[in-house]
């Protein structure tokens, strides 16, 4: 499974987690976990999701989530899973 | 595995978005003994061609990585064999064979011109020295590199001599870019077959056909852990470097087999070398302050790098299944914003730096020196150095740049990675007699250690 973190920060607003899930089942991505946060009026959001189903590349769904993030003006990243793992697991 | 929590997770993200975390540089080596030819053009046209090939999806996996992992990978190289080795008439050709192949396949520098001489010059490595300054005044990616000297063969003094005479005349002929030339030229001892890092890289003889080597850096990160044990004593210190660099050098090792796979080239080393930028936060010297000097510099400093070079190695070798390359703190002068800060207020001289190159990786790196200083003062400086790596057994440089027409207390400026430096001056006692002797200094004895 290619497990990837999309993170999600920016100043709260309605609607930013249904938006963001929306686009990610338009694309077939699972999500597998959700961790989501307000310190301040400022809203992390951390997600888990499997890429395995998606119908298109990295590269492609990292510009779909772009134009999320520019709908939203939030900052949103995407990276695999694997860079944590390598960092923290052995 | 059980899952990564979210402390976790954002540890990683301020590593790369705060302190300056990133892969240094994927280099792919390419052999090119298959290319060599008794008709120079002819060889220049088989090594152009075999570059271009080998390392055609080099920069744009690179990128993909980059995207995909979330972690800046800044440079893509390549290293060849050493030119000297195949070529059998005037390497100029080769040259820029080598610059174009650079500019098509994307990659920022292409080591590997370079001739290794420390037991004595052929023919090949003769035409290839005298070709340097005008090599590296018209090519724009080439780097360069000279091995005169190992702890096995002794030094050659010739070469040691010769290149102070290269040196001088790169600088002259590259001075209206401050002397350019000769950050792309490096004089070794005891050179490494594998090392990723630039100007010094060049595919050596032991090595595959064609090798993925992975440098990675993170000195900010490095310091950052640093600040969190304040006035703690050294088994601390020693112990929290470690931890980091384990965990540094696990995205290198990450990067290293992703690009392996996914070119179909074999991975070669990762180097655990700690690579400084002129960028702020991402300076060696600002570890070396961390641990509690003024600058870098003050008495303390050679031990402070003896500690963090070694507890880097010990926490990066556990990482990787092969490290190699340098592996090292680097000390370049112009790349490393507390360097320049320490050699601009004084309290960095030459002297010292080469005493740090007793317990580092490498050595006397991008250190601007008057440009009135004398072939034979900078062949002495050359000695010295090699000297060290000699007997010490240890890989040693000099990257040495004479700014034309400046003085001690001027600046010279490179850009980018290579950033900028204050002209620090030489000792000016001189020792024409002692480099116009010539000849080898015998290998060093190893046993009666003391």
């Amino acid at each position: 499974m290619t497990k990837a973190l999309i993170s999600v920060t920016g100043l709260d607003t309605t609607g930013i987690i249904a938006r963001v899930a929306t686009k990610l089942a338009d694309m077939n991505i699972n999500i597998l976990d959700i961790t989501q946060t307000i310190l301040d009026g400022y809203f992390t959001m951390m997600m888990v999701v499997d890429l395995d189903g998606a119908h298109m590349g990295f590269a492609d769904i990292d510009k779909e989530l772009q134009t999320v993030r520019d709908e939203l003006k939030m900052s949103i990243h995407m990276q695999r899973m694997d860079i944590f793992d390598a960092m923290h697991r052995i | 595995m059980p899952m990564i929590e979210t402390g976790e997770i954002l540890q990683t993200m301020r590593m790369i978005q705060e302190e300056n975390f990133d892969i240094r540089t994927i280099t792919l080596g390419i052999n090119l003994l298959d290319c060599a030819d008794h008709d120079p053009l002819v060889c220049a046209e088989r090594v152009y061609d075999k570059i271009c090939r080998t390392a055609q999806h080099l920069v744009s996996t690179g990128e993909a990585l980059e995207l995909e992992l979330g972690i800046p990978i800044v440079n893509k190289r390549i290293s060849v064999t050493p030119v000297s080795l195949i070529c059998q008439g005037d390497p100029r050709p080769i040259a820029q064979a080598l610059d174009r192949a650079a500019k098509e396949t994307g990659v920022n520098f292409i080591g590997g011109y370079s001739a290794l001489m420390q037991k004595g010059a052929t023919l090949a490595d003769e035409r290839l020295l005298a070709s340097i300054p005008e090599v590296l005044s018209t090519t724009e990616r080439l780097c360069s590199s000279v091995n005169v000297a190992s702890t096995r063969a002794g030094i050659n003094m010739n070469a040691v001599r010769e290149m102070g005479e290269i040196i001088k005349e790169t600088a002259q002929r590259t001075a209206d870019q401050d002397g350019l030339g000769c950050a792309k030229l490096v004089v070794f001892a005891n050179a490494v077959e594998d090392n990723p890092f630039m100007a010094g890289a060049f595919c050596g003889i032991g090595e595959p056909e064609s090798v993925i080597n992975v440098g990675v850096s993170g000195p900010g990160v490095v310091k950052k852990a640093l600040e969190s044990c304040k006035g703690a004593p050294f088994d601390t210190v020693a112990e929290t470097i470690k931890r980091t660099a384990f965990k540094i050098t696990r995205v290198g090792q990450l990067v290293a087999r992703e690009a392996s796979q996914r070119l179909g080239i074999p991975f070669g080393i990762v180097d655990l070398s700690l690579a400084p930028t002129p960028a702020r936060g991402d300076s060696v010297a600002h570890i070396l302050s961390e641990m509690g000097l003024e600058m870098a510099g003050a008495p303390g400093t050679t031990a402070a790098l003896a500690l963090l070079n070694d507890a880097v190695k010990k926490g990066g070798v556990m990482a990787s299944n092969h490290v190699g390359g340098l592996s090292g703190a680097f000390i370049p002068v112009s790349e490393d914003i507390g360097m320049i800060e320490a050699a601009t207020a004084g309290a960095l001289h030459l002297e010292k730096l080469e005493a740090m190159t007793c317990v580092c990786s490498v050595g006397l790196d991008m250190i601007a020196i008057p440009g009135d200083t004398s072939a034979a003062t900078i062949s002495g400086i050359i000695a010295d150095e090699a000297a060290i790596g000699m007997v010490n057994n240890k890989t040693t440089a000099v990257r040495v740049i004479p700014a034309v027409g400046k003085k001690a207390g001027d600046t010279v400026e490179f850009g980018g990675l290579l950033g900028f430096a204050p002209v620090i001056p030489v000792n000016s006692f001189k020792c024409d007699e002692f480099i116009a002797r010539g000849g080898r200094i015998p290998a060093p004895l190893h046993s009666l250690r003391n």
